[in-house]
């Protein structure tokens, strides 16, 4: 096998422009003659506009142009989109006020978009937007995600009374209930997921550029999935018709789901470019992507698990109310419904689950999907509610886990997933060797005796990726299908280009995709260059999120290969005069049995496109192929997570003393990037577990907005992580692949939660656990006070 | 506007620039030289570390004027494509870069830390010297190998050099 092949750790071809400073992002590209977009933005979480005037700010020095929402709407440009359809339980469809790009009559968080300033320079339309004068009728505002649905409540949207966007529910209610009612124990817990920024380090960024000679739109932007801007911008807000429009999303530095949604901004840019006739370029800046960008989680939820006698889990009952901000965003409506109680049965053999989620509005910045979406939601639950029961129980947490663990597969839980493979107990085995669970307890009783808190707590979660059948979703209201594409354009000489429909951001697909293609073609890496993020260039795609990219774009790229093989073959038949099924390929060499003829691939590509050799009227000129691949099922990633903390209570300061992940991601493509996934995920989890909080206060003020108030893990928070994998690959798509971009955000806060509480010994502490709420929690602390 | 001349990676430079404009916007802007990155704007993420006078800053909150006469090193001045720098070299060994957008700042910083703290930096020195450098993919498990392995080859080309 080359070196350059599946399963090997290559490094990264992209990283030379990248460590060298040669990268390409939004922000470095420059378009002659262009312009610069500052946004007015509200100060007011909820206000009523009453008069814009921008007279003086037009005067000022530099301005090209001042556009509100009025030209926006008298050039018939739509309201944002969301994307999926949700139903409440009364079967009534999910009640949503208008979106606007820039606002009409209200705004309804601080950072609404009120008007755009465009001028020569940056700092022109920053001096000009502090002139424009907005005349606001200050309202109340709905903040409080957990009383935003109560009656009296102010009114973020006429269209939701009591702000309720829906309410929906999953299971079967009735057989939950009867299995509570025959429980031996029932365990119960209240908790708040904590309301993220996802903060990539790449600001949000949009050039827009409208080309008069031929009436065609460009734009670049901060995108990981281009394509589905374009259709968004093109089909539902009305820019212009998908062929006149072309989305260009180049180096993206970093997205975690913050980058998949069109918003506003860019929306603004390209259709302003037309009307300034000017490019038009706009660069968040970092308090701005406090305000703006999609925030992720803040979910308040109740729990509860009914478990016999036998210490066997019954059933789960479970009661969110989640915050979807002031608007839908892209994708809002399904992250704390389909992404995220149908994921409530973890690893466990659960048969009664039923679960309400309440969606609300508030004036606060849009909630949308954040790494892991719905899925670090679900693990939160169930792992609280796992280990809290087996603390009830006074059963050892990891015993109880496998004890319940789902054991047989495929397996149907009663929330509509249906698990393909797995093993559980592998592991969770491992995951216990490595992190020595044996000599946990000596370790406590040391940090006791130092006068310190021990803990060690477990997260095993499960995620569904490979996002996913397109049947599937669509049955379940999603706007769009959710396969990927592929294009495999082989070169005379035999190089290859592939044209994806993924988008990478940091996961590295210029290497891994080209590992595939080099171990499938027997051709060196070197050989295979990715294209990606260009709707001109690559025709169709679906995008990259929910850990899609290996388990769906991979596969579409296996399956245009295989039409390349195949074609590649009957040339290569044709030139060597020998019956088609007679020839092996392997290791790039097209070989015709009991004979000692044979063509290395670039040959048989030279032949393809030269077609002296064979019969054209039969065999079509060219090597070039494409697919689509629609995934059958999700994927079902697993794994054990394990974190051992050491609490200081007289400073509150947790340390994190060890983390061991083990995990089941199916076939690896690159071990190294996949670690390296799963290192960033933890660092995510533990930040949202010990770190980051994002608050508001009582008037829709953002208080964090900086990142000298919301506090970002640093290199000195966090611990090296111990990283194991075992494999069990996935039996519904072609290469095994389940995805890994995700997991270890998902298992990370429960684990360390886990482990917060069993050092403290009871469990009244919430996300964050900073050092400050970590020593108010020690004070009553059983250990601590039995220590004293 | 006000005349600014440095000596941008061993090239004399001169502009006229608006006095509030900050070293990263000359750099960026005036310059063309793209690499060195704005992350945040309040001196919190690093992605903008340059080094002025062989000593690593902040360039989104230092004016470009503070900086009339200097020497300023950005990535583009450290290694080529065909020359990498040792600790270049190593975050891409080690896998210390995910999206690469904080990856300039990063390399930038880990330079400024061996020339203060020598080639022999364990992890906890590594992961205390990072703390004004915020990378959000990495969980920097990465990030303090390469920065250990690019602080020892530096020092294996310094004893080269001097041998
Ligand atoms: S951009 Fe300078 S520290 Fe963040
Ligand atoms: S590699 Fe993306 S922020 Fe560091």
């Amino acid at each position: 096998m080359s070196t350059s092949g599946i399963g090997q750790s290559v490094r990264r071809v992209e990283d030379i422009r990248f460590i060298t400073g040669n990268g390409n992002y939004t922000d470095d590209i420059s378009r002659p003659g262009q312009t610069y977009a500052f946004f007015v933005r509200s100060p007011h979480a909820h206000a009523t506009i009453k008069s814009i005037n921008t007279k003086t700010a037009a005067a000022a020095p530099g301005v090209v142009g001042i556009l509100t929402g009025k030209e926006l709407a008298a050039d018939k440009i739509g309201g944002l989109i969301c994307g999926w359809m949700i139903h409440s339980k009364d079967g009534s469809p999910m009640k949503a006020g208008a979106h606007p790009a820039l606002a009409v009559d209200k705004v309804r968080y601080v950072g609404d978009h009120v008007a755009v300033v465009i001028a020569e320079t940056l700092n022109q339309a920053r001096d000009a937007a502090e002139l424009v004068e907005v005349e606001y009728d200050v309202h109340a505002a709905t903040v409080d995600t957990a009383t935003a649905a109560k009656p009296g409540q102010p009114q973020v949207h006429a269209e939701a009374p009591n702000n309720t966007v829906y309410n929906w529910h999953i299971g079967e209610k009735d057989a939950t209930d009867a299995a509570f009612a025959k429980a031996a124990h029932v365990t119960k817990i209240d908790l708040i997921n904590n309301r993220l920024v996802p903060n990539a380090m790449e600001p949000r960024a949009a050039i827009g550029d409208y080309d008069r000679g031929t009436g065609t739109y460009t734009l670049f932007t901060t995108s990981q999935n281009p394509h589905v801007a374009r259709l968004v911008l093109s089909a539902f807000i009305g820019i212009a018709p998908e062929n006149k429009l072309r989305v260009i999303a180049p180096d993206v530095g970093g997205g975690f789901g913050s980058k998949i949604f069109i918003y506003a901004e860019e929306t603004v840019c390209i259709w302003a470019s037309k009307k300034v006739r000017r490019p038009v370029k706009w660069v968040c800046d970092r308090t701005e992507a406090f305000l703006c960008d999609a925030h992720g989680r803040d979910h308040v939820t109740h729990a509860e698990a009914a478990i016999d006698a036998s210490g066997k889990i019954t059933g789960v009952r479970v009661k969110t109310t989640a915050n979807l901000g002031a608007y839908l965003s892209t994708f809002a409506s399904s992250v704390p419904t389909y992404l995220y109680a149908p994921l409530l049965s973890g690893q466990y053999n659960i048969p009664n689950i039923y679960c309400e989620v309440d969606g609300v509005y508030t004036n606060t910045a849009p909630v949308d999907a954040y790494r892991g979406a719905g899925r670090p939601e679900a693990t939160f639950v169930i792992e609280r509610l796992v280990e809290v029961a087996a603390r009830e129980l006074g059963r050892d947490p990891a015993e109880f886990r496998m004890h319940n663990f789902i054991t047989t597969f495929p397996h149907q839980t009663p929330v509509i997933m249906a698990y393909d493979t797995g093993d559980y107990g592998a592991s969770m085995k491992m995951a216990l060797d490595m992190a020595d669970y044996k000599g946990f307890a000596a370790r406590k009783a040391a940090s006791a005796k130092a006068g310190k808190l021990r803990g060690v707590g477990f997260s095993a979660y499960i995620e569904a990726c490979g996002i996913a059948p397109s049947k599937a979703v669509g049955s379940l209201g999603a706007g769009v299908g959710l396969w990927e594409s592929a294009e495999v354009r082989v070169n005379p000489v035999g190089t290859v280009e592939v044209l994806t429909g993924s988008h990478s951001h940091g996961q590295g697909h210029e290497t891994t995709f080209a590992q595939l293609v080099s171990h499938r073609l027997g051709i060196p890496i070197e050989q295979v260059t990715i294209v990606h993020g260009d709707t001109d260039k690559v025709q169709m795609g679906m995008g990259t999120y929910g850990s899609r990219s290996g388990a769906v774009g991979m596969s579409a790229i296996q399956k245009a290969l295989e039409k390349v093989i195949k074609k590649a073959t009957t040339v290569a038949a044709a030139v060597m005069e020998v019956p088609e099924d007679t020839i092996d390929f392997n290791d790039g060499i097209f070989e015709a049995r009991g004979t000692n003829k044979k063509m290395a691939f670039g040959e048989v590509a030279l032949q393809a496109y030269v077609a002296h050799k064979f019969d054209s009227e039969k065999i079509e000129p060219g090597l070039k192929e494409g697919a689509f691949y629609d995934p059958k099922n999700f994927t079902f990633p697993s794994g054990v997570h394990i974190a051992e903390v050491e609490i200081d209570p007289e400073t509150g300061i947790t340390k994190v003393e060890k983390w061991t992940a083990v995990d089941d991601f199916g076939t690896l493509i690159n071990p190294m990037i996949v670690e390296g996934q799963v290192h960033g995920g933890i660092a995510q989890g533990i930040g949202q577990a010990m770190l980051e909080g994002t608050v508001y206060d009582k008037s829709g003020q953002l208080v964090t907005a900086s990142f000298m108030d919301y506090c970002m893990p640093r290199a000195h928070d966090l611990p090296s992580f111990n990283v194991g994998m075992t494999t069990t690959p996935c039996t519904t798509n072609p290469l095994g692949i389940k995805g890994c971009g995700e997991a270890g955000a998902i298992a990370a806060p429960a684990a360390l939660i886990n482990a917060i509480t069993n050092a403290l010994g009871h469990e009244n502490i919430a996300m964050p656990a900073t050092p400050q709420a970590v020593w108010q929690a020690a004070k009553s602390s059983p250990h601590k006070i039995a220590a004293e | 506007m006000t005349a600014v001349t440095m000596l941008v990676n061993g090239k004399s430079v001169t502009a006229d620039v608006e006095p509030r404009t900050l070293l990263v916007q000359f750099i960026r802007d005036h310059q063309q030289l793209t690499g060195t990155h704005v992350g945040c704007d309040t001196s919190q993420c690093g992605a903008c570390v340059v080094h002025v006078d062989g000593k690593a800053i902040k360039s989104c909150t230092t004016l470009a004027l503070s900086c009339d006469g200097a020497q300023v090193t950005t990535i583009e001045g450290v290694g080529t494509e065909t020359d990498l720098h040792p600790m270049q070299a190593a975050f891409r060994e080690h896998h210390g870069l995910q999206c690469g957008f904080c990856t300039p700042g990063m390399i930038m910083t880990s330079i400024d830390i061996v020339r203060r703290k020598g080639t022999n930096l364990d992890e906890a020195t590594i992961r205390a010297e990072l703390e004004g450098n915020i990378c959000r993919c990495t969980g920097y498990h990465n990030i303090v190998k390469a920065v250990a392995a690019g602080a020892q080859a530096m020092g294996a080309t310094t004893k080269q050099a001097a041998e």
